[in-house]
C-alpha cells in the first residue's frame, strides 16, 4: 500500500514519457513503429493507476514534496519552492480515467491509423499527451500544473495539426493554440497574484494562506476569476469555446482522448482543485459562464450535420454543465459528471470514428442512414452512450446529470432572484441534449440509406476497434458508480470524492451566498426528487421529439426549419461567433499588426536607414581626413626617419678600418676643440 | 747632443703614426695586426721614457711589461681569428669578410 501511494505515482507518470521517448527516437527500429509497446505500457499504467486508486481508498490522502528551489530570502515569505505530487480523491480518480481512456484509444488507434504515413509519430504524440495529462493531475504545485497545462496544450496542437499537409488542420491547430493562449494568460496572472500575496505555489499552502486571510476580498475574487480564465480556454467555455469544434480536424481517436474526455476536462479539474478558495462573486462568474456555454453549444448542436461537430458541441455543452455544477457548489457532482462523461463521450467519439471508417471518410450525417444493419456493434455501443448522455435511467449519465440538475435547483432555491435562470437553462439543455443526440442517432443509424453506393461498401469495424467501444459502453452503465440506479449519493464514487467545505462558506457575494456544507446538502436532498422527475420528463420529451421529427416523420422538418429560417441559420452558423471574432478580435489584431508593420517598415526602418546614411556620409569624410591628414603625418614622420637613415647609412660601411679612421679624426677634432677653449 | 725625453717621445709618436697608418690602410689582416703591435710598442717606449726622465721609478717599466704580456695574448688570439678567417674565406683580406653586413 505504501509503495502504491508513495512510489507508484512517479512510475505511472514516467511510463508514458518513456513510451514517447522510445517511439520518438527509436520508432523506426521497432517493428510496427512500436504501437504494441505504447499500448501495452498504457494498459500496465492503467493497472498501476487502479492500484493507486485502491490504495487511496484504504490509506487516504498522501502528499510528497521535494525542495525545488531555494531563493534564500530574495522574496520575503517565499524562501523555498516545493514541488511534488499528491494523491487525493481527484487525482486518484483522474489517473484511472486518463489512463483508461488513453489505453483504449491506443488500442483503437492501432486499426484506425493503420497505414498512415506518420503512424509511429502518432503514437509517440499520444505518449507525450498522456504524460503531460498525468503530470497535470498529479502535481501539487500550481506552477507545475501550469507547466503541464502548457504541455497538454502543445500535444493537443501537435495532434490537431497531425495531418498538417492539409490547410484545415493547420488552421485548426493554430486557432486552438492561440485561443488557449488567451485563457492561459489569465491563468498565469492568477498564479502571480497568489504568489505575490501568499508567496507559495503548493495548493495546501495556498488554501492555508487564504484561510489565514492573506488573500481576501476583491483580490481573492480577481485571482479566482483569472485562474478560471485558464479553465475557460482549456475547457472551451464561452467565450473561448470556438477552438474545440475546429479541433475535430485531428484524427478521431485524438478527438475522443483529448478533445472530449481528458484534456478539455483539465479546466474542470482546475476549477475543482481551487474550488475551496473561490469567492462568492468568482463562483457566480463560474456558474454563469458554465450555464451560458452549456446553452449556446446545445442550441448549435441541434443543426450541425457533421457527425463530429455535433459531438464537439455536445462536449462543450457537457463541460459547461460540469463548470456550472462546481460553480453552484456541487463540487463532487461536477467531478462525477466529468468522469461519467469521459467514458460515454469517448465512446461516442470512437463510434463516430468507426462510422467514419465504415463510410470511407464521410462525416456528413445526411449521407448516412440505416447503418444499424451494417454496423451492429457500433450501433449498440453508440446507443448506450447516447442514452447515457441523454440522462436516461440506469446509465451513469443519468446519475451525474440528475445530481447536477438537483444542485442547480437547490442553488436557485437558496439564492432566488436572477439565479432562477440557471436551473431553467440547465433543464432546457438537458432536453436539447436528448433531442440532438437522438437526432444524430436516428439520422445516422436508422431509416433508409441515403448514399446507396457508400452503404453497400460499408462494413463493421475490426475487433481492435470494437472492443474498446464495448468496454466504454459497458462503463456507461450505472452499476460501476453506484448500486442504486436513481441516486449516486451512497455509491463508492461520491463516498470517495466527498464535498469539501469552502474556506469562504457563509460569505455572501453580489447575488450568491456560499452556504455551509451541511446546509447545502440539506437543500440538495430536498431538490433531488423534483429534479429527477423534471429531468426524466424533459429528457423523455427531447427523445420523443427527436423520434417524431426524424423517425416517424410526423412533422415535416424542412418546412419547420423554413418557417424559423433566421433562428435555424443562427444555430447552423454557430451563433456567428467565428464571424464575430473575425470582425472584431481577429480584425483588430490584424489591424494592429498591419499598423505596427507599417510603423516598422516606414518609420523604424526609415530611422535606421537615415542613421545609416548619415553615418556613411560622415564616415566618408572621416575617411578622407584619415587618409590625407593622419596618414600624411605618419608618412611624413616615416619619410624623415628614412631620409636620415639613408644619410647615416653612408657611415655604416661595416669596415673596421673606416671606423678607426673616423675615431682618429674624431679624437683630432676633439683635441683641437679642447685646445681652443 | 744630449739624448733627452723629447727624442724618445718623437720616436714613440713616429712609431704610433706608422702603426696607425698600417692599421687603417692595410687590407691584409696580418699587416693590420702588425700595426697594432707597433702602436703598443710606441706606448711602451713612452712608458719607459717617462719612467726614466720623470721619476716614475720602476712603475713605468712594470706597466710596459704588462703591455708586452697583453700584446702576446692579443697576438695569440688575433692570429687564431685570422686562421679561422682563412679557413672560412680562403683569404686574409679583411674586406672580403663581409658576410654579416647584409
Amino acid at each position: 500500500m505504501e509503495f502504491a501511494l508513495q512510489k507508484l505515482p512517479v512510475i505511472v507518470l514516467l511510463i508514458p514519457m518513456f513510451s514517447f521517448l522510445v517511439l520518438a527516437f527509436f520508432g523506426n527500429k521497432i517493428p510496427r513503429g512500436g504501437d504494441w509497446l505504447a499500448t501495452t505500457l498504457l494498459f500496465i499504467n492503467l493497472a498501476f493507476s487502479g492500484l493507486i486508486l485502491f490504495a487511496f481508498g484504504t490509506a487516504g490522502r498522501y502528499e510528497m514534496n521535494v525542495e525545488w528551489m531555494d531563493l534564500g530570502g530574495a522574496i520575503p515569505g517565499a524562501a523555498k519552492f516545493l514541488a511534488g505530487f499528491q494523491i487525493d480523491a481527484l487525482t486518484a480518480v483522474m489517473l484511472v480515467v486518463v489512463n483508461a481512456i488513453s489505453a483504449f484509444v491506443h488500442l483503437y488507434s492501432v486499426k484506425y491509423m493503420e497505414g498512415d504515413a506518420k503512424y509511429k509519430k502518432y503514437f509517440s504524440y499520444l505518449g507525450l499527451f498522456t504524460f503531460s495529462m498525468l503530470g497535470l493531475v498529479l502535481t501539487n504545485s500550481i506552477l507545475l500544473m501550469y507547466v503541464f497545462w502548457e504541455l497538454v496544450g502543445l500535444s493537443s496542437y501537435l495532434l490537431i495539426g497531425f495531418w498538417y499537409e492539409n490547410k484545415a488542420p493547420q488552421e485548426a491547430a493554430k486557432k486552438a493554440f492561440i485561443v488557449n493562449r488567451i485563457g492561459d494568460a489569465g491563468f498565469l496572472l492568477g498564479i502571480l497574484i497568489i504568489f505575490l500575496t501568499i508567496g507559495t505555489f503548493t495548493f495546501t499552502d495556498i488554501f492555508a494562506g487564504v484561510e489565514a486571510g492573506k488573500l481576501a476580498g476583491g483580490t481573492l475574487t480577481a485571482a479566482g476569476i483569472l485562474l478560471f480564465c485558464g479553465a475557460v480556454g482549456k475547457s472551451a467555455q464561452f467565450p473561448l469555446h470556438v477552438w474545440l469544434p475546429d479541433a475535430m480536424e485531428g484524427p478521431t481517436p485524438v478527438s475522443a482522448l483529448i478533445h472530449a474526455a481528458t484534456m478539455v476536462a483539465a479546466g474542470v479539474y482546475l476549477v475543482a482543485r481551487i474550488f475551496v478558495m473561490l469567492s462568492a462573486d468568482a463562483l457566480t462568474v463560474v456558474t454563469f459562464i458554465g450555464v451560458i456555454t452549456a446553452f449556446i453549444s446545445a442550441t448549435i448542436a441541434l443543426t450541425q450535420n457533421d457527425i463530429k461537430k455535433v459531438l464537439a458541441y455536445s462536449t462543450i455543452s457537457q463541460l459547461g454543465y460540469m463548470i456550472m455544477a462546481i460553480g453552484v457548489g456541487a463540487y463532487s457532482y461536477g467531478f462525477f459528471h466529468l468522469v461519467t462523461h469521459a467514458f460515454f463521450k469517448a465512446c461516442l467519439f470512437l463510434t463516430a470514428g468507426s462510422v467514419i471508417v465504415g463510410m470511407h471518410h464521410i462525416q456528413d450525417i445526411r449521407e448516412m442512414g440505416g447503418l444499424r444493419k451494417k454496423m451492429p456493434i457500433t450501433f449498440y455501443t453508440f446507443l448506450m452512450a447516447t442514452l447515457a448522455i441523454s440522462g436516461v435511467p440506469l446509465t451513469s449519465g443519468f446519475l451525474s446529470k440528475d445530481a447536477i440538475l438537483a444542485s442547480t435547483l437547490a442553488f436557485a432555491g437558496v439564492n432566488g432572484g436572477i439565479t432562477i435562470i440557471v436551473p431553467i437553462l440547465a433543464f432546457g439543455v438537458a432536453g436539447l441534449t436528448a433531442f440532438y443526440m437522438f437526432r444524430l442517432l436516428i439520422i445516422t443509424f436508422l431509416g433508409e440509406p441515403k448514399n446507396q453506393e457508400k452503404f453497400d461498401h460499408c462494413h463493421e469495424s475490426p475487433a481492435q476497434m470494437t472492443i474498446p467501444l464495448i468496454i466504454l459502453a459497458v462503463l456507461s452503465f450505472f452499476a460501476f458508480f453506484s448500486l442504486n440506479p436513481f441516486s449516486a449519493d451512497s455509491g463508492w464514487f461520491l463516498n470517495m470524492v466527498s464535498m469539501p467545505e469552502s474556506i469562504l462558506a457563509g460569505t455572501k457575494g453580489a447575488i450568491y451566498h456560499i452556504l455551509p456544507l451541511e446546509e447545502f446538502k440539506e437543500h440538495l436532498h430536498h431538490a433531488h426528487n423534483t429534479a429527477m422527475i423534471l429531468s426524466l420528463a424533459i429528457s423523455g420529451i427531447g427523445i420523443l421529439t427527436a423520434f417524431v421529427f426524424y423517425y416517424w416523420k410526423k412533422v415535416n422538418v424542412d418546412k419547420l426549419t423554413d418557417s424559423i429560417k433566421p433562428l435555424y441559420n443562427f444555430s447552423l452558423n454557430k451563433w456567428y461567433f467565428d464571424e464575430l471574432y473575425d470582425k472584431t478580435a481577429v480584425a483588430f489584431t490584424m489591424g494592429i499588426s498591419r499598423l505596427s508593420a507599417w510603423v516598422d517598415n516606414k518609420i523604424v526602418d526609415g530611422i535606421v536607414n537615415g542613421a545609416a546614411t548619415v553615418t556613411r556620409g560622415f564616415s566618408k569624410y572621416t575617411g578622407l581626413f584619415d587618409n590625407i591628414f593622419v596618414d600624411g603625418l605618419v608618412n611624413l614622420t616615416g619619410g624623415i626617419v628614412g631620409a636620415f637613415g639613408l644619410l647615416f647609412r653612408k657611415f655604416q660601411t661595416g669596415k673596421i678600418q673606416t671606423y678607426i679612421a673616423f675615431l682618429v679624426f674624431g679624437i683630432l677634432i676633439l683635441y683641437f676643440v679642447f685646445r681652443v677653449f | 747632443m744630449e739624448i733627452g725625453l723629447t727624442h724618445y717621445l718623437v720616436l714613440g709618436a713616429v712609431l704610433f703614426g706608422l702603426g696607425l697608418f698600417a692599421m687603417i690602410s692595410r687590407r691584409n689582416a696580418i699587416l693590420v695586426l702588425m700595426g697594432i703591435e707597433l702602436i703598443l710598442n710606441a706606448a711602451n717606449i713612452n712608458l719607459v721614457a717617462f719612467s726614466r726622465y720623470n721619476g716614475l721609478g720602476v712603475d713605468g717599466q712594470v706597466v710596459s711589461i704588462f703591455v708586452i704580456i697583453l700584446a702576446v695574448a692579443e697576438a695569440a688570439i688575433a692570429l687564431g681569428i685570422v686562421l679561422n678567417l682563412y679557413n672560412n674565406f680562403a683569404t686574409v683580406d679583411i674586406d672580403e669578410a663581409n658576410t654579416m653586413k647584409d
